[in-house]
């Protein structure tokens, strides 16, 4: 929490709003009108990215409810992710619900799965926590593979394409809409968590659980509540991959997923939803843009093309490093220094 | 009983290159309290360079092995000191995602210069088969034994005899302490990478000339958690332990089981062994308020 200079708020609701500068609420409408506006003059291309950067979004301040705000190392996005989605799947179609009914159906089973998943944190924390959750994430891809009767092994759940009066929802157009207030939906429940009691719970289990307890706060309960909004957020990321692919496969859930997700959220600042939106965008363009690169100096650099897989695997590993090493604190410190830079413009004052 | 014995044998064998790669991921975490993410990564180095110097390079065997060992410490010691040694002290997340990190690097650049078709190297350990009673048992298996216990057995005695393994003991046991006597911190942490990718190139070396030249050697890297957790995270006799158990497990779930089985129950193991006795068979008991 930050104050502006020179902003004087004379009402406790001008104070509290989320947006509390007039030059916030332009930027915000400025977002907005850019999410309204991109989709008419996007290619297929842009847009497809862009669903995959909504779902991202979610996904990523999901896991950054449990790792950045909660402190508990999850390597299991993945799993809760994977649930989601195969929950939606075999909802839709074993019982024919519809995808409003599925995708609430499949938040409530990643929440379950999530508390489960959850329960060693009672005994465990730091890095065994994450090697636990690890395991938890190599069981549900073991179960997802191997778990024929449920799952339907390694062949795809193939869903029926999702409608909403009458009108397809998985194109790559209809669904940014869809996609795009899901992720605002998402990005408002969270920031309206971390200014009520339970969020400030959380905060006070990964600052000091010590002190959180003698406040008041019930250290197990606001554990297991982390793990369960948290895979509750997940799950909806997973269950928008399954209308949105209406393919469900288990190469979409691998620990590398859970990989993924946690570099976005290291790459764009733990503990931040501006932060977790920034780092599920590059996260996701980053391999778009390797290649586009690659394709531009295919000509100078013949071959290039061919190693571009491996290319994109590395500068992914390139970027988390240099981030870690530079600047710990992500994109959205980045975001900050920018905003400061600006505010004192021209003097080279820094804010601390 | 001939199945029995060539599945207790490639247990052993994949459970020894379990416990190589397990004992550097333990020097580490000794010394530096660092989880590494990349040590399947320096075997599938281990594997590649030696395929480069044998293969490619046209060197003997023992020149091959060699270089390869120097190849994997020397990419281990840079890394420590451009990347890990900037993060001394930052939070156990930053040290997960910067080994997580690497790993991709490593994983990215080795498939970007040898490609991701299998390749094979016949020439370092030998191909034939042993009879013993009435099983028929791969000879390189039975090779990999000895050769890696005796890896194992000179860390161990490392740590036991020499200087700088009492120096790498007292930072383990406390940083501070081990500060004020003069102890070089960051030598120390730069051997422990050192020691930690040389145990894994061999490891790399080994499992190469089983498994083959693949991508999959990287495989292992996650392996090396149900074997670390079970033998405690801080214990190189843990690691040996933990391999073979491990290892074992796995062929007889493999081979009498079936259904993937193999590839899910060493992570069951891991999970009941978090909730029961996080610390392992021969772990440090650390008593910590959760």
């Amino acid at each position: 929490m930050s104050f502006e200079c020179g902003v004087f708020h004379t009402r406790y609701e001008s104070d509290m709003g989320l947006r509390r500068t007039p030059v916030e609420r332009v930027r915000l409408g400025l977002l907005v009108l850019f999410v309204a506006v991109f989709p008419f003059f996007a290619s297929p291309y842009w847009l497809d990215l862009a669903n995959q950067a909504a779902i991202a979004t979610v996904g990523a301040i999901g896991l950054n409810i449990l790792v950045g705000y909660t402190g508990q190392i999850s390597l299991g996005q993945g799993a809760f992710m994977a649930v989601g989605a195969y929950a939606a799947g075999l909802f839709t179609l074993n019982l024919g619900l519809p995808w409003g009914v599925g995708i609430a159906l499949a938040c409530t089973v990643s929440a379950l799965v999530g508390i489960v998943i959850g329960l060693p944190s009672l005994r465990l924390k730091g890095l065994y926590l994450a090697i636990a959750t690890l395991a938890a994430q190599e069981i549900v891809e073991w179960a997802m593979t191997h778990w024929t009767a449920l799952t339907g092994g390694t062949d795809a759940l193939v869903l029926p394409a999702p409608t909403l009066f009458g009108i397809r929802l998985n194109t790559g157009f209809n669904f940014y809409w869809f996609g795009a207030i899901l992720a605002g939906a998402t990005a408002l429940f969270a920031a309206n968590l971390f200014r009520s009691r339970v969020g400030r719970a959380f905060v006070a289990v990964r600052d000091q659980d010590v002190a959180a307890s003698v406040i008041g706060v019930d250290v197990f309960r606001t554990k297991l509540l982390a793990f369960a909004t948290s895979s509750f957020i997940a799950g909806l990321a997973g269950a928008m991959i399954a209308y949105y692919r209406t393919i469900v496969t288990w190469e979409r859930f691998t620990v590398e997923t859970s990989i993924a997700y946690l570099a976005m959220i290291i790459v764009g600042g733990l503990g931040s939803i501006r932060g977790a939106f920034f780092g599920a965008v590059l996260i996701t363009l980053l391999p778009a843009l390797v290649s586009n690169a690659g394709m531009a100096i295919q000509d100078s650099a013949p071959g290039v093309t061919r190693l571009l897989p491996y290319l994109q695997q590395a500068i992914f590993g390139v970027v988390i490093v240099l981030f870690l090493i530079f600047e710990p604190k992500g994109l959205s410190k980045l975001w900050r220094n920018a905003k400061d830079y600006f505010d004192v413009w021209p003097f080279a004052y820094r804010k601390g | 009983m001939d199945v029995f014995l060539q599945l207790t044998l490639s247990g052993l064998s994949t459970g020894m290159i379990y416990a190589l790669a397990a004992a550097g991921f333990v020097v580490i975490y000794k010394a530096s309290d660092v989880i590494n993410f990349a040590q399947g990564d320096f075997l599938l180095l281990g594997t590649y360079l030696l395929f480069f110097s044998v293969v490619q390079l046209g060197l003997p065997t023992s020149l091959g092995v060699l270089l390869t060992v120097l190849g994997a410490v020397a990419a281990a010691l840079l890394i420590e000191r451009l990347v890990l040694r900037p993060l001394i002290g930052e939070p156990v997340i930053s040290t997960i995602m910067v080994t997580i990190g690497l790993s991709s690097v490593l994983r990215g650049l080795v498939h970007a210069v040898w490609g991701v078709s299998p390749r094979s190297i016949d020439s370092v350990l030998p191909t034939g088969t042993t009879a013993i009673g009435p099983a028929t048992l791969s000879t390189a298996r039975l090779l990999i034994v000895p050769i890696a216990l005796a890896v194992l057995a000179a860390l161990w005695l490392f740590f036991r005899h020499t200087r700088d393994g009492l120096a790498m003991r007292a930072i383990a046991d406390d940083r501070q302490a081990a500060l004020s006597l003069g102890i070089n911190i960051p030598g120390v942490f730069g051997l422990a990478w050192g020691l930690a990718a040389a145990a894994a190139a061999i490891g790399g070396i080994m499992l190469g000339s089983i498994v083959g030249v693949t991508p999959n050697v990287a495989t292992i890297g996650l392996r090396v958690f149900p074997v670390v957790i079970l033998g405690g995270l801080d214990s190189i006799r843990g690691a040996v332990v933990g391999g073979a158990t491990i290892g074992l497990l796995e062929a007889y779930a493999g081979g009498y089981l079936g259904r993937g089985l193999n590839l899910v129950l060493p992570y069951a193991v891991l999970v009941l062994v978090l909730m029961l006795r996080p610390y392992g068979i021969f772990g440090r008991v650390e008593i910590e308020r959760v």
